[in-house]
């Protein structure tokens, strides 16, 4: 009886429980509502279903808010450029590739210069935001407005399409592969950043330097190469993220690619129960976070929520998750349950 | 972090040349003789000011194409028009300008629907008649402009109807069998979506066999109007019709019906009626993949210079003057892509 209080005890504490039941509950709903919703099936020789799409869709989320998630813990400020960031390579790759009938130049350049403009882009913040300690908003409010800017300047101002078909391979599907392509990349860079963090010591170093910089400072870390790399990895992820989502549709939209998305990375990173203030993370937390955004709105469409309605019932909805995970509730519970515990010793006492 | 220090002032020096950059080609206001207003000239041709949203879409860029060569100086005008690059004040500033000028006639392209009220008195002051183009502006007094030019998108709602009866008919399919449908509607609340929304629907009533099974917003983005039709494949296995609110919705719409395995376009099982008919539509439409698409004609040139001429005439103009809009068949595509502005 003991043993499994503390058991539940443990798996209640654990920092991905909230998380996680968010995430349930989002899917629950659907069980109710849409039971055809976790019915998955092999059309037209790929996986198909609405649990696909959730993967698929939230891929390019997951890549971003796991970069996030890393600028969050080490400069306690969030990088609200990635959306632009992500465009900017959009179209740095669309115009190595050119709009002809077959590529312009080999296409392993344009899956590398955009990545190489997302690190310009991350150092420029990084460097802002580590060496010349401007607040992270502010610093990353610059690429926010101008990356769209010069998206735009590389386009022309046009939408831009890839004529071949092999150019949408990496944001639908290989030939022959029945699972979705950007479901590797993002597992790629999960892995990556996972064994990355937990075989290097840069785990603690991103914590103790969101915690308090000048006391890693003086304990002999470099608090401003840390934070620094952190922005870089942010924007070279949202730059993939980018790559991801021109490949979906074969075409640069420069106004609208990754429009508003720093806004749901940011707020994956706090579903996955991450504080936006700094020091400690948990990288799955995120990822579970970003699931739960994209889950939420493909359960709308799955529900039929008119067009109109769609944004109240996602407020509504990410105002439970948010006031679920705060610290209050969680004392609730414990006021509660010790309660009933006192109760029933009171009562077992007479 | 010597070599680090130097590298990031490198990046820095890079970042700033490129911002640089962006402003330079920007700047220039895109005029066509600016530089004389002599006022005996004036009194041979008629003097038009232009003020111009900006150069955000290819369908603008066919907006202004449209009134430079329509107020050409053979056929005696003289055409000045200002590129706002999306900024309202900037707008004000040019029709001040153009008042101060004393051009004969201002034809505006509002940015946004409110604030036009001070200004536009100020052109009525001096006399100065205000044509409004594409966008309508929100005012109490009418008084403040001469006539409006745009397009009717309640129309184009009910051209797509006519089109779809014919695009079924020629599919031959009869009138009993039930026809499915779906909508991608635009951005919410923007006047082409309401418009086009509200004019299919009206229209869709006449027909008892069609059935709305569902609308959702695909605010106007190829990649949301794809997301949106992933999600209605699934959740509606036997859909007929699309009913994309416009082209780059529609092209979503192609890739997650291809990749679910089903076809569409005029020899597929996916009817789609797209509106707007820009340059890759047609394309689209000549690759088989879309059934039929309406026209929003952005070459509002002609119809300005109409008014302008009964105007000069002295006679009166109707305020609401609509721009003549079309309806393409995948059929017509390739013949008519060659003729295409835009």
């Amino acid at each position: 009886m003991k043993k499994s209080n503390i058991k539940s005890k443990h798996i209640i504490n654990h920092p991905l429980f909230l998380p996680l039941v968010c995430l349930l509950l989002v899917l629950i709903v659907n069980l109710i509502q849409t039971p055809s919703f976790f019915k998955i099936t092999i059309q037209n020789g790929v996986l198909y279903g609405f649990i696909i799409d959730i993967i698929n869709r939230s891929s390019g989320l997951i890549i971003m808010a796991v970069g996030m998630t890393l600028v969050v813990a080490s400069s306690g400020g969030t990088d609200i450029s990635v959306g632009a960031v992500s465009a900017l390579a959009g179209a740095v790759c669309v115009a190595v590739l050119g709009t002809g009938e077959s590529y312009r130049m080999p296409y392993i350049i344009s899956l590398l210069l955009p990545l190489i403009a997302g690190m310009v882009c991350g150092a420029f913040n990084g460097f802002l935001v580590s060496y010349m300690r401007v607040q992270p908003m502010v610093a990353t409010l610059i690429l926010f407005t101008a990356g769209r800017g010069i998206a735009q300047l590389i386009t022309g101002s046009f939408i831009l399409y890839v004529k071949p078909v092999q150019f949408q391979y990496l944001g639908s599907f290989l030939p022959n592969v029945p699972i979705p392509t950007p479901c590797f990349v993002a597992t790629f860079v999960i892995l990556i950043t996972w064994l990355t963090l937990k075989y290097t010591s840069l785990n603690m170093f991103i914590q103790s330097v969101g915690i308090n910089p000048k006391a890693s400072h003086l304990v002999g870390l470099n608090s401003k190469m840390i934070t620094f790399f952190t922005y870089v990895f942010c924007s070279v992820c949202a730059a993939g993220a980018g790559l991801i989502s021109v490949s979906r549709t074969a075409s640069i939209d420069a106004n609208n690619v990754g429009l508003n998305v720093e806004l749901d990375a940011i707020l994956a990173v706090a579903i996955g129960g991450n504080s936006l203030s700094g020091g400690k993370f948990s990288l799955f937390g995120s990822v579970i976070g970003a699931i739960t955004i994209q889950a939420l709105t493909t359960t709308l469409y799955a529900m039929h929520v008119s067009a109109d309605q769609l944004p109240l019932y996602k407020a509504i909805v990410v105002i439970i998750i948010v006031a679920l995970q705060s610290p209050e509730p969680k004392r609730w519970y414990y006021m509660i349950k010790s309660g009933i515990s006192s109760g029933r010793s009171a009562r077992e006492a007479n | 972090m010597r070599i680090f220090k130097k590298t990031a002032a490198v990046i820095l020096a890079i970042m700033m040349f490129m911002s640089l950059a962006g402003c330079g080609n920007n700047k220039a206001p895109v005029s066509n003789d600016s530089s004389d207003t002599g006022t005996d000239e004036k009194s041979k041709s008629i003097y038009v000011g232009f003020v111009q949203v900006g150069a955000e879409s290819d369908w603008r860029m066919a907006n202004t194409k449209s009134m430079q060569e329509t107020f050409t100086e053979a056929k005696g005008y003289k055409f000045e028009m200002v590129d706002a690059q999306q900024k309202t004040d900037k707008q004000i500033t040019a029709i001040r300008d153009f008042i101060q000028k004393d051009v004969d006639y201002i034809v505006l392209a509002p940015n946004t629907e409110a604030g036009w009220d001070t200004v536009l008195g100020e052109a009525k002051a001096a006399g100065i008649p205000v044509i409004i183009v594409d966008r309508m502006i929100q005012t109490n007094d009418n008084s403040l402009f001469t006539a409006w030019v745009g397009s009717n998108f309640k129309q184009e709602g009910y051209d797509a109807v006519t089109a779809l009866e014919n695009v079924l008919k020629s599919k031959g399919i009869p009138d009993t069998q039930e026809i499915n449908i779906v909508t991608l509607q635009g951005t919410m609340g923007s006047s082409a979506q309401i418009g086009r929304t509200d004019g299919f629907a009206e229209k869709m009533a006449a027909h008892k066999n069609w059935k709305m099974l569902d609308k959702q917003s695909g605010d106007f983005t190829q990649e949301k109007g794809q997301e949106v039709m992933e999600s209605f494949l699934k959740s509606y296995p036997d859909i007929d019709v699309v009913i994309s609110e416009n082209d780059n919705m529609s092209f979503g719409a192609v890739k997650a019906i291809k990749a679910a395995g089903k076809t569409c376009g005029p020899k597929g099982d996916i009817t789609i009626v797209s509106f707007d008919a820009v340059h890759a539509a047609f394309e689209a439409m000549i690759a088989g993949d879309i059934d039929v698409d309406v026209e929003c004609n952005p070459l509002h040139g002609p119809r300005v210079e109409k008014l302008i001429k009964a105007l000069e005439a002295g006679e009166s103009v109707d305020k609401i003057a609509y721009v003549d809009e079309d309806v393409f068949y995948a059929k017509d595509a390739a013949s008519i892509i060659g003729k295409r502005a835009y």
